[in-house]
């Protein structure tokens, strides 16, 4: 702590008592701001130990290396899932960090802001960052599975890992910009004049200095992204992933994830689904949590100060 | 991470740009300049899908529904055969917007409360586990609240605890857990605002003897304001297109009732309820998920155009 604000602390607390008429309303206030605190972890502790409890007699090994099956519930796992949840990942990450970050460098190095097309990207990313995800299902359901576009026979009709995948990057491709956005910014403007100085072209300046000094910003950005995309529900279920699937999803053929089958174990009326649902709960859960992980450390490692 | 999302950059902080003159080597230069816009064009792509994918089967909608009996009649009944169907949307609206009212009255008090107490209230020390923890319950995804408002708030707390005779399927369950789904939201983007209020206007009202509650309530949160309000309407618009969450715990059907006990259906549950069904392209069941999608999409561009707009006054106000 700086000297200046270590006084202002002092002179805060001295005139914080000097007004002591106050102090029960004070007093009265917090209490309030604690509640609402107490509230919200509250719910986040009884979500999380609920589901543990719920769930965790059925985790297992042989909980993840089996196929689900609605008829021996006994029996079911969620191996095809768990591939599905992976497969959509990796086929995310694969779209979103070239796009996303492409993205992001035109943004803040090349787009001349005082354009208006330009300004109408920004806008338009901001927008695209909070449309309800269900509306991006209906895309991927009108215009990737039965529409226009034919990637890999994404045309036939018929939900196929790739759509879901493009569909959930579209999805989260925003997220990936605007954290990118603020990376890059954040590389200070004197290692750009220094390379142009140098003689280095822009995009020499951009590839060898700009974006490595990003470079944890934005690895936080993707995984970020990452753990959303893979959490979510309602673009899937327009998509039309499958449940309850025996066998492991190829890129052109039906696929499973670990949302959908939590969802459809939720609608089953025998209760052993729901505890099915909680160890699968859990198993996504433990996967965002690893993810978060990595982008924390990520963040922490590799930040420059610059 | 939330309030990130409208982050305005700031094109004075780059000062000028320096220009290398023009070489061979910036054809190439050009090239790759003219990729990276082809990227960011993409976004552009995505929203054109959206619109000409929603507006396209929306016409051929009312082409057989008339738009007058969609927006003003009150029976619903798009999946139903016969003389049956019907297709008023306003009860699915009422049980959308009832349901974000529902959610708001949760998460407004206790999400500011929460963005107060971070911003104004919190020790570093405090402030550096707290933060993670409101981001720990944004990034949870929503299909475990879902499952948590049916398997356990719905019969143990409100059925169990409180004694509220609900429905399995209830209105007050989902409305709550909503409520708590978007309170990370309306935490995080509000504390961002109320953290970009100068030091010196806390410093002047404290000088002039005000105690704390009056400072953060009368001083900061007043100048923070815009930036409030941009969290609220944030917060409404994302408990609007909630999809998971209400279809798990709220039910099947709309209902054009302030009773929360009974089912209620939002438009986003409705959507993915339907498209459950594997409907086929080309009827009419099909298409009302295009005229709802357009209904919800547009009610949720307005509200996000308005957070835009009050995001960029207050950073505009203090950077």
């Amino acid at each position: 702590m700086s000297a200046t604000a270590a006084e202002a602390q002092i002179a805060r607390r001295t005139v914080e008592r000097a007004a002591s008429g106050e102090r029960w309303r004070d007093a009265a206030f917090r209490f309030a701001l604690l509640l609402c605190l107490f509230v919200a972890v509250l719910f986040l502790g009884a979500l999380l130990v609920d589901t543990f409890v719920d769930g965790v007699g059925i985790l297992s090994w042989d909980f993840i290396t089996s196929f689900p099956s609605r008829l021996r519930p006994e029996e079911s796992g969620i191996q095809s899932a768990f591939i599905g949840t992976l497969w959509l990942m990796a086929l995310c990450a694969i779209f979103i960090v070239p796009v996303g970050i492409a993205s992001a460098v035109y943004l803040e190095e090349y787009a001349d802001r005082d354009r208006w097309w330009n300004r109408a990207i920004e806008v338009n990313i901001q927008n695209l960052a909070s449309v309800p995800s269900v509306v991006y299902g209906i895309l991927g359901l009108a215009f990737i599975v039965r529409g226009p576009i034919d990637v890999f026979g994404l045309g036939k009709g018929q939900p196929t890992l790739l759509a879901g995948a493009l569909t959930l990057g579209l999805l989260v491709l925003p997220v990936v910009i605007i954290v990118s956005r603020e990376a890059i910014r954040a590389v200070p403007p004197s290692i750009r004049e220094g390379s142009l100085a140098l003689g280095a072209t822009q995009w020499q300046t951009i590839w060898k200095q700009v974006l490595p000094g990003a470079l944890p910003g934005i690895a936080t950005g993707v995984i970020l992204a990452l753990s959303r995309a893979i959490g979510e529900t309602a673009p899937l279920i327009l998509v039309g992933a499958a449940a309850f699937q025996r066998f492991n999803p190829e890129l052109d053929g039906p696929f499973s994830a670990l949302p959908i089958q939590i969802f459809n174990n939720v609608g089953e009326p025998e209760a052993i689904f729901r505890d099915l649902a909680a160890a699968t709960i859990i198993v996504l859960l433990a996967i965002l949590l690893l993810m978060n992980s990595v982008a924390i450390y990520l963040r922490n490692r590799y930040e420059s100060k610059w | 991470m939330e309030g990130s999302h409208f982050a305005v950059s700031n094109p004075g902080a780059q000062g000028p740009r320096l220009q290398r003159a023009r070489t061979r080597r910036s054809t190439g230069e050009q090239i790759i300049k003219g990729l990276l816009a082809l990227a960011a064009l993409l976004s552009v792509l995505t929203t054109t899908g959206i619109v000409v994918t929603l507006i396209k089967e929306t016409i051929t909608f009312f082409g057989d529904v008339p738009i007058g009996d969609f927006l003003f009649k009150t029976d619903w009944a798009p999946l139903a055969g016969g003389e049956q169907q019907a297709f008023g949307v306003v009860p699915l609206i009422w049980s959308t917007l009832y349901l974000t009212a529902v959610g708001l009255v949760v998460a407004i008090p206790a999400g500011l409360g929460v963005g107060i107490y971070l911003a104004e209230y919190a020790s570093p020390r405090v402030r550096k586990i707290l933060k993670p923890v409101v981001e720990l319950l944004a990034g949870i995804p929503t299909i475990v609240f879902g499952y948590f408002a049916l398997t356990f708030f719905t019969p143990n707390v409100i059925q169990d605890w409180i004694g509220i005779g609900v429905d399995v399927f209830n209105g007050l369950s989902a409305g709550i857990i909503l409520g708590i789904l978007v309170l990370p939201t309306i935490a995080s983007v509000s504390e961002d605002a109320m953290s970009a209020v100068p030091q010196s206007l806390r410093e002047g009202a404290f000088g002039l003897g005000a105690a704390k509650w009056q400072v953060v309530l009368r001083v900061v949160f007043p100048a923070a304001l815009s930036g409030i309000v941009a969290a609220l309407v944030l917060g409404a618009s994302r408990a609007i297109g909630e999809t998971v969450v209400i279809l798990v715990a709220a039910g099947n059907n709309p209902n054009l009732t302030f009773d929360l006990t009974v089912a209620h259906q939002n438009m986003a549950a409705f959507i993915a309820n339907t498209a459950r069904a594997d409907v086929s392209a080309g009827s009419i069941a099909y298409e009302t998920i295009f005229a709802v999608g357009t209904t919800l999409f547009v009610m949720t561009l307005v509200l996000n155009l308005i957070a835009i707009r009050f995001v960029r006054k207050y950073r505009q106000v203090y950077e």
